[in-house]
C-alpha cells in the first residue's frame, strides 16, 4: 500500500556494526558519558519518570472531578495535586522533552557534527536536571505546594502553608540545566555545521531547536531571579512584593509571565520542527516556503517576548498596557498561522502515507490550530475578561501543550526510533495508538471549552451539578488518552528485543542523520559528510512528484 | 614543549582547530553572559520600578549605606579587572610568569572585596539596616530598598566567589603545568570576571550614590 | 599562536601598555561619579551616575572583554541580552506608568494579613 513500508522488508539482518550503544559497556560508561546520543537516552529515562509522576497528578484531578462533590481529595489536597501536576509537567516534562531527548540526539547528526560543542557541559546539565528533579520529588513527599504553578505573590510569600521554598528551589535549579543545554545548542549550530551546510540549508528541526535555545537563554534567567525574589521574601521576610510596605504584587506577575509566555514557545517551537520533518517525509514533498518557515520561527521567538501581559488582563494592569499586549498577541499569531498554512500546502499533491508519525503530525496540525485560534479569543480583552480562570483557558493551553507538544514528541519518537535504537516499531499498533491519542485528547479537552464558556472556574474540586456531564466526558476521555500514552511505551520497549532491525534509512528521508548507520557509530559519521544542497529533496525542484510511481529522493549530503 | 604540541594538547573534542575552539569558548561564555544580563536585569527592573514609585524613601535609604566601603570596593574590583585582563592576555601570549602573578593578584583583589564587604555587612547589621522589626528608618518603603541592597550585593558576592574559585583552580593548574596556557579557559574566566565587575559598576551608583546631594 | 587575536600584544610590557590606560580611565570615571553624586543636580544626579556607569561598562566591554576584535558573532551575542532587556523595561513601564490610581501600589492595603509570619519557620 505504501512505498515507505515496502522498504522495511529487508531480507535478513544486515551485519551489525559497532554502534554508540555497544561501543562501551557498564554503568559508568553511561553515567559518565559525554556522547550526546547516550545523554539523550539518559534524558529520555528521566523525563519518562517525570511524565508518570506528573501524570499521577492528572489522574488524581480527573478522578476527583468525576463527581460534583469532594470524594477523593480535600480542597487543600486538590490544590496540591494540580500544582504538582503543573510544576512537574511544565518544567520537568514539556520544557526538556523534545529539546533534550530529540534535540540532543539529532542536532549534531543533522548538522554533520561529531558531538555538541561542549560535551561535558551537556552531561553536567543532565546531573543538574536530576538534582532539580530530586528537589521536586522531595517537595511532593514533604507535603507539596498549594499555590498553583504560577507562584503568585502574596499567596506564596505570606499565606501559603505549602512547601513553596523547595518547589521554587527545584524550578530554580532546573533553570541552570535549561540554560546550559541552550548555550550548548546555540554554540553547536553556529560553530559545528558540516562543510557546505549553510544557514538556509539547515533542516527546520535545527532552526526550531536553535530558536528555542535563544528563548531559553534569555527567558529562563528572569524566572530564576523572580523565584529568588520570592524565595528571599518568604525565607527571610525581606519585603519585595509586600503591599503593606509599598511592594507591588502585579510586578511579580509581569516578571513571571515575561518568562512563562516565552516558555510556551519553548514547549511548542521544537514541535514545529518535528512536524516539518514528518510532514515532508510522509508527503514526499519539499516543504512549502522554506524561507518563510524559517522567518516564522525567528519571528515567533522574537515577538513571543512582547506579549506576556495577555495573562494579566484582570490583574489590575493598566488598560493601556492591556491593549498594547492584546495587539501584540494578535501579531504573534501571524507566524504560527504561516506555519500551519505551509504544512497544509506541503501536503498538496504529495504522496501522503498514513504511517503512525504522519498521523501524529496531522493530529498536531489540527489540535494546534484549535489551540491557536482559541488563543486569539483569549488575546482579545473583552472575551478574556469573560473566560479568565475558567476551563476555557485550561482547554486552550492543553490543546497547545498536550495536543501539540506531546503529539509531536510521540510522532518524533516513532519517526526517529529506528535511528535511536536500530529497531523498527510495530506499525499497526503505532497507528492505533496515534489515532487513539487524537480521539482521547478530543474527548478529554474539548468538553472543557464548553464548560469553561459556560462558566466553570478552574482550580475547584467541587462544582455545580450542571457541569457534571462535561466532567464525566473529560474523565472518560482521559482514560483513553492514558492508554494512548502507555501503549507506545509498551511496544517501543517490545521492539528493543523483538523489533526488526532497521536499515540506515527506513523511511527514505533526506536528512544527514539518515546517512549514517542505525544506530549511529560513536563518532556519528565514519567519514564527515559534505553538504551540497538544501533539505527535503524529495523531488526535483519546481516539479511535483509524479502521481503514480515513487519519486527518487536525494539525500542532503554525500560522503566524500 | 613546542608550540604545535602545546596547541594539540589544548585541543579538545569535537573541535577541528584550536582557533575555532577558542571562538567557541568565548561565544559560549558570551551567550551565558546574555543570560546573566537578563538575570540581573530582572532584579534591576524591579528596583527601578520601586525607585520611581518611592523616590524619597529610596533616597533616604541610600544615604544610610556606607559610601567609603562602597567606593573602596569599586576601586578594588576595577583593579582586579585590570589584572584579570592582563592574565588572560598573558596566557594567550604564552607568558607564564605574568599569567600566574596576575591571576594571583586577581584572586587577592577578589578576596579583598569580600573582606571589605564583610565589614560593611557587619556595620549594616549593627545599624539595624536589615528589613523587618526594629528597622532603622521610618518609611516602610525604605525597607524595600534594603531588601534589594542585601539581595543584589549577596547575589553579586556569590558570583564573585564563584569567579574566585575558578580563578584559583585555573591558577593552580597552570602553576602545576596540568593546564596549557593556550587553553581557552583563561579567556573564558576573564569574560566572566569582567561581567561580575560590570554588575558592580551598576550596583555602585544605584545603591551607594543615591540621595547624597 | 594567539588564536583569535590578530593584533594581540605578545610581551609583558606590551600587555601593560594596552591595559593600564584603560584602568586609569576607569579610575578617573570612578572619582568623577563620586564627586558628581554630591553636586546638586536634582534628578540629573541619577542620569549622571548611570551615564558614567555606562561609560565604565563600555571601557571594560570594549577593551578588557575584547569586543574591539572584529568578531561579529561575539558582538551579536553581547548585544542580544541588552535588546531583550529593553523590551522588558519598556513594556513593564508601559503598565506601571499608566496604571489607574486604585491599582497603584500603596493606595489599597490588604484587608487580611497572614496569621503566621512567613519568614523562617516554614522554610523547607
Ligand atoms: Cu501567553
Amino acid at each position: 500500500m505504501s512505498g515507505i513500508t515496502a522498504e522495511r522488508a529487508i531480507p535478513g539482518a544486515p551485519p551489525r556494526e559497532p554502534s554508540y550503544l555497544t561501543a562501551k559497556t557498564g554503568l559508568a560508561s553511561w553515567l559518565l558519558t559525554t556522547d550526546h546520543k547516550r545523554i539523550a537516552l539518559l534524558y529520555m529515562a528521566a523525563i519518562t519518570v517525570f511524565f508518570f509522576v506528573g501524570g499521577a497528578g492528572a489522574v488524581a484531578i480527573r478522578i476527583e472531578l468525576f463527581t460534583p462533590q469532594a470524594d477523593l481529595l480535600s480542597a487543600d489536597a486538590y490544590n496540591r495535586a494540580f500544582t504538582f501536576h503543573g510544576v512537574i509537567m511544565v518544567w520537568f516534562f514539556l520544557i526538556p522533552s523534545i529539546p533534550n531527548i530529540l534535540g540532543n540526539f539529532l542536532l549534531p547528526l543533522m548538522i554533520g557534527a561529531k558531538d555538541l560543542a561542549f560535551p561535558r557541559l551537556n552531561l553536567a546539565s543532565w546531573y543538574i536536571f536530576m538534582a532539580a528533579g530530586g528537589l521536586a520529588v522531595y517537595t511532593l513527599l514533604s507535603g507539596g505546594v498549594d499555590t498553583g504553578w504560577t507562584f503568585y505573590t502574596p499567596l506564596t510569600t505570606a499565606f501559603s502553608n505549602g512547601n513553596v521554598l523547595a518547589a521554587a528551589a527545584a524550578v530554580f535549579v532546573s533553570g541552570f540545566s535549561t540554560i546550559a543545554t541552550a548555550v550548548n545548542f546555540i554554540a553547536t549550530v553556529h560553530l559545528q555545521r558540516a562543510p557546505g551546510l549553510t544557514w538556509f540549508r539547515l533542516p527546520l528541526f535545527v532552526w526550531a531547536i536553535y530558536a528555542t535555545s535563544i528563548v531559553m537563554v534569555l527567558a529562563t534567567p528572569v524566572l530564576a531571579m523572580v523565584l529568588a525574589l520570592i524565595f528571599a521574601e518568604r525565607a527571610f521576610g525581606i519585603p519585595i512584593f509586600d503591599p503593606l510596605r509599598g511592594g507591588d504584587p502585579i510586578l511579580f506577575q509581569h516578571l513571571f509571565w515575561f518568562y512563562s509566555h516565552p516558555a510556551v514557545y519553548i514547549m511548542v517551537l521544537p514541535s514545529f520542527g518535528v512536524i516539518s520533518e514528518l510532514v515532508t517525509c510522509y508527503a514526499r514533498r519539499r516543504v512549502f516556503g522554506y524561507n518563510f518557515m524559517v522567518y516564522a520561527i525567528l519571528w515567533i521567538s522574537l515577538v513571543g517576548f512582547l506579549v506576556w501581559g495577555h495573562h494579566m488582563f484582570v490583574s489590575g494592569q493598566s488598560l493601556f498596557a492591556s491593549l498594547a499586549f492584546s495587539l501584540l498577541s494578535f501579531i504573534v499569531a501571524v507566524p504560527s498561522a504561516i506555519k500551519v498554512f505551509n504544512w497544509t500546502a506541503t501536503l498538496y499533491r504529495g504522496q501522503i502515507v498514513f504511517d503512525a508519525p504522519m498521523i501524529y503530525a496531522l493530529g498536531f496540525i489540527g489540535l494546534f490550530t484549535i489551540g491557536g485560534l482559541t488563543g486569539l479569543f483569549l488575546a482579545s480583552v473583552p472575551v478574556d475578561i469573560h473566560v479568565t480562570d475558567t476551563y476555557f483557558v485550561v482547554a486552550h493551553f492543553h490543546y497547545i501543550m498536550v495536543g501539540g507538544a506531546v503529539s509531536a514528541l510521540y510522532g518524533g519518537l516513532a519517526f526517529w526510533w529506528p535511528k535511536i535504537t536500530g529497531r523498527l516499531y510495530p506499525e499497526g499498533w503505532a497507528r492505533f495508538a496515534a489515532i487513539m491519542m487524537f480521539f482521547g485528547f478530543g474527548f478529554t479537552f474539548f468538553p472543557m471549552f464548553i464548560m469553561g464558556y459556560l462558566g466553570m472556574p478552574r482550580r475547584y474540586h467541587v462544582y455545580p451539578e450542571e457541569f457534571q456531564v462535561w466532567h464525566v466526558l473529560a474523565s472518560a476521555g482521559a482514560v483513553i488518552l492514558a492508554f494512548a500514552y502507555l501503549l507506545p511505551m509498551g511496544f517501543f520497549a517490545w521492539s528493543l528485543i523483538w523489533g526488526r532491525r532497521a536499515p540506515a534509512n527506513p523511511w527514505g528521508a533526506t536528512g544527514l542523520e539518515w546517512q549514517t548507520s542505525s544506530p549511529p557509530p560513536e563518532e556519528n559519521f565514519h567519514t564527515p559528510p559534505v553538504v551540497e544542497q538544501g533539505p527535503y529533496n524529495y523531488h526535483p525542484e519546481h516539479a511535483g512528484p509524479p502521481a503514480l510511481e515513487r519519486e527518487q529522493h536525494q539525500p542532503q549530503g554525500r560522503q566524500p | 614543549m613546542s608550540d604545535i604540541a602545546a596547541r594539540n594538547a589544548a585541543l579538545r573534542q569535537p573541535w577541528r582547530s584550536l582557533r575555532r575552539q577558542r571562538e567557541g569558548a568565548a561565544f559560549g561564555i558570551w551567550i551565558f553572559l546574555g543570560s546573566e544580563v537578563m538575570f540581573f536585569g530582572c532584579a534591576l527592573l524591579t528596583f527601578a520600578v520601586y525607585r520611581s514609585l518611592w523616590p524619597d524613601a529610596f533616597a533616604a535609604a541610600a544615604r544610610e549605606t556606607n559610601i567609603t566601603y562602597g567606593t573602596v570596593n569599586t576601586a578594588l574590583l576595577l583593579t582586579s579587572s585590570l589584572t584579570m585582563a592582563a592574565a588572560a592576555e598573558g596566557a594567550a601570549a604564552g607568558l607564564r610568569r605574568l599569567t600566574l602573578c596576575c591571576l594571583a593578584a586577581t584572586v587577592a583583589f577578589g578576596i579583598g572585596f569580600l573582606v571589605v564587604k564583610g565589614f560593611e555587612y557587619q556595620e549594616d547589621i549593627t545599624k539595624h539596616l536589615v528589613p523587618g522589626a526594629g528597622f532603622r528608618l521610618e518609611a516602610p518603603q525604605a525597607q524595600i530598598f534594603f531588601a534589594f541592597y542585601w539581595l543584589l550585593t549577596g547575589v553579586h558576592a556569590v558570583h564573585l566567589s564563584t569567579g574566585i574559585g575558578i580563578a584559583t583552580v585555573l591558577g593552580i593548574q597552570a602553576w602545576r603545568g596540568s593546564r596549557m596556557l593556550a587553553s581557552p579557559a583563561f579567556e573564558a574566566l576573564g569574560l566572566y570576571w569582567h561581567f561580575v565587575d560590570l554588575v558592580w559598576v551598576f550596583l555602585y551608583p544605584l545603591l551607594y550614590l543615591g540621595g547624597r546631594s | 599562536m594567539t588564536g583569535l587575536g590578530e593584533e594581540r600584544p605578545a610581551s609583558t610590557a606590551g600587555i601593560w601598555r594596552a591595559t593600564l590606560p584603560v584602568w586609569a580611565g576607569l579610575m578617573v570615571l570612578l572619582v568623577a561619579t563620586l564627586v558628581g553624586a554630591y553636586l546638586e543636580l536634582g534628578r540629573f544626579n541619577l542620569v549622571l551616575s548611570l551615564g558614567i556607569a555606562v561609560a565604565k561598562a563600555a571601557l571594560v566591554v570594549v577593551f578588557f572583554m575584547q569586543l574591539k576584535r572584529p568578531d561579529p558573532l561575539l558582538r551579536l551575542a553581547a548585544c542580544a541580552g541588552l535588546v531583550f532587556l529593553a523590551f522588558m523595561f519598556t513594556l513593564t513601564y508601559a503598565d506601571v506608568l499608566t496604571r489607574a490610581p486604585p491599582t497603584q501600589p500603596g493606595t489599597v492595603m490588604p484587608r487580611s494579613i497572614p496569621d503566621r509570619p512567613a519568614a523562617g519557620q516554614r522554610a523547607f
